[in-house]
């Protein structure tokens, strides 16, 4: 079975410290896989190998049978990236920013103008479409965002804390858009929203130490710890990581 | 098409912010006008038209440091790079895209002043047209300036060293004061630096001297050159140490 995304020993050493120990990790096409973790667990470097901004220090990342190391360019052709910080250009509105993610896909400018158009109805941008990104709310940056990302129609998509400091009307909101993607396109989140990646993800990763430290569905994890709430089972989990 | 497709961004980013209008456009023509109007009343070889405009020409130009060097370090610091980083691009994208669009910026900002300057008395000749284009290395030289700050700075650092920039390249270049006044060590900094050769070789290349001009456009390619390829180096490191 070929595998959206495939990691064997992946490890990151930043001088005395190894942010992601020798992980291995495997996620399926179609899937929503949630990367759990407290701070420093390894997640954000793992998303960061993972998409070809940081080389790992020892062992191998494949994106559907590509080596990001080997061959970043035809790896980052099918992968997209909404970074944890909302990034996008201030001075442009909603479709211009994303008829130029297109542009930088290289598509040309007749269907970056029709992706473009697919995305603001997808992501329903209608009402902001003419406006400046800069004068847009924090939930409508985060919508571009993650309409930016899909732009470019990628296999994979990274969300780093999609709905970060969102209030509960956008979080569901963006939830509605990202559980429309399931089985569609792979989907990678990192959280620190336990009910986030539980209505979500198929999968759930525990980070901690840069290890993984367990991985599953969400009655499975909870099986595993024997507890019956969720964040009980997370905390659990992280704590016996931590004292190893 | 990317590099097309990034450009055009660039360019859109700079032109929409009020403040590129402002310092790169109003306040040098505030000054052309304002020297004018003294001129008129206690004139002054150094401030005749003639070599008023080329001057100030430079000048406007110097302003394109903090234009390129705060959207790239905006870009940065707002993680829209590391959106960027995430697609196919090339480093070498990334610095055309960046430097491409401010070329015909900067050629707009020295038409504009030539076309001020007519107003106030400058007559129409091919020798502007030569001005201008011999205006182009400058460009090149502040938009490397530009690159290199943004690339290693926050964008407020950017705002505080372009403004250190600024003043040098006004004080060191001899728009506002003949640099033989001051001569000695002053002269011979001001010689080792661009800015002054921007000035001459805009200078000469108005009054139809183009005979020296060789040496000036060689002292400042050559700054821009190394600035460049500093900018590059450090881009390239950026991409890979995010």
């Amino acid at each position: 079975m070929e595998y959206a995304v495939e990691t064997h020993r992946l490890s990151k050493n930043y001088k005395d410290t190894r942010a992601v120990n020798g992980l291995d990790l495997t996620i399926k096409k179609g899937e929503i896989f949630a990367l759990l973790g407290v701070n420093g667990a390894g997640k954000s470097t793992t998303i960061r190998m993972l998409c070809g901004l940081s080389e790992p220090s020892g062992g191998e990342a494949l994106l559907c049978g590509i080596n990001i190391a080997e061959n970043p360019s035809e790896a980052k052709k099918i992968l997209n990236v909404s970074p944890q910080e909302t990034a996008v250009a201030p001075n442009l509105s909603v479709r211009e920013n994303l008829e130029l993610m297109a542009g930088i896909y290289g598509v040309g400018a007749h269907e970056a103008r029709e992706r473009a158009s697919r995305q603001i109805e997808r992501l329903s941008l209608g009402q902001v479409a003419d406006k400046k990104a800069k004068k847009l709310s924090g939930g409508w940056q985060r919508r571009l965002s993650i309409a930016m990302a899909l732009i470019s129609e990628p296999e994979i998509l990274f969300l780093d804390e999609p709905t970060l400091g969102l209030d509960v009307l956008a979080r569901r909101e963006l939830w509605g858009v990202i559980e429309g993607m399931k089985g569609s396109k792979t989907v990678i989140l990192t959280t620190h929203y336990l009910d986030e990646a539980c209505a979500l993800a198929d999968r759930i990763g525990i980070m901690a130490n840069g290890s993984l430290k367990a991985c599953g569905t969400e009655k499975e994890l909870l099986e595993l710890s024997g507890y019956v709430s969720f964040e009980d089972a997370f905390v659990k989990l992280c704590s016996e990581a931590e004292k190893q | 098409m990317r590099i097309k497709a990034f450009s055009v961004r660039c360019l859109k980013e700079i032109l929409r912010d009020p403040l590129s209008l402002v310092f790169g456009i109003a306040f040098p023509l505030v000054l052309l006008f304002l020297m004018s109007a003294i001129q008129a009343n206690i004139p002054v070889a150094m401030f005749q038209i003639e070599r008023l405009a080329p001057g100030i020409a430079v000048f406007g130009l110097s302003f394109i440091t903090l234009f390129s060097g705060s959207l790239i370090a905006k870009d940065r610091t707002s993680s829209f790079l590391t959106r960027l980083f995430a697609s196919p691009m090339k480093s070498g994208e990334y610095i055309a895209g960046y430097t491409l669009p401010l070329l015909p910026a900067a050629l707009m900002q020295s038409v504009i002043c030539f076309a001020a300057a007519m107003l106030v008395g400058l007559k129409f000749s091919a020798r502007i047209l030569l001005c201008i284009a011999a205006l182009i290395p400058s460009a090149l030289l502040f938009i490397a300036f530009g690159l290199l700050f943004g690339c290693i700075m926050s964008d407020k650092a950017v705002g505080g060293i372009s403004s250190i920039l600024v003043n040098a390249a006004a004080w060191l270049s001899g728009i506002w004061f003949d640099l033989e006044l001051v001569g000695g060590v002053f002269k011979k900094i001001a010689y080792c630096l661009p800015f002054v050769h921007c000035v001459d070789a805009a200078k000469l290349a108005l009054s139809g001297s183009c005979a020296g001009i060789g040496v000036h456009l060689a002292w400042i390619l050559g700054y821009a050159a190394v600035i460049f390829a500093a900018a590059v180096l450090c881009f390239s490191r950026k991409m890979k140490s995010l």
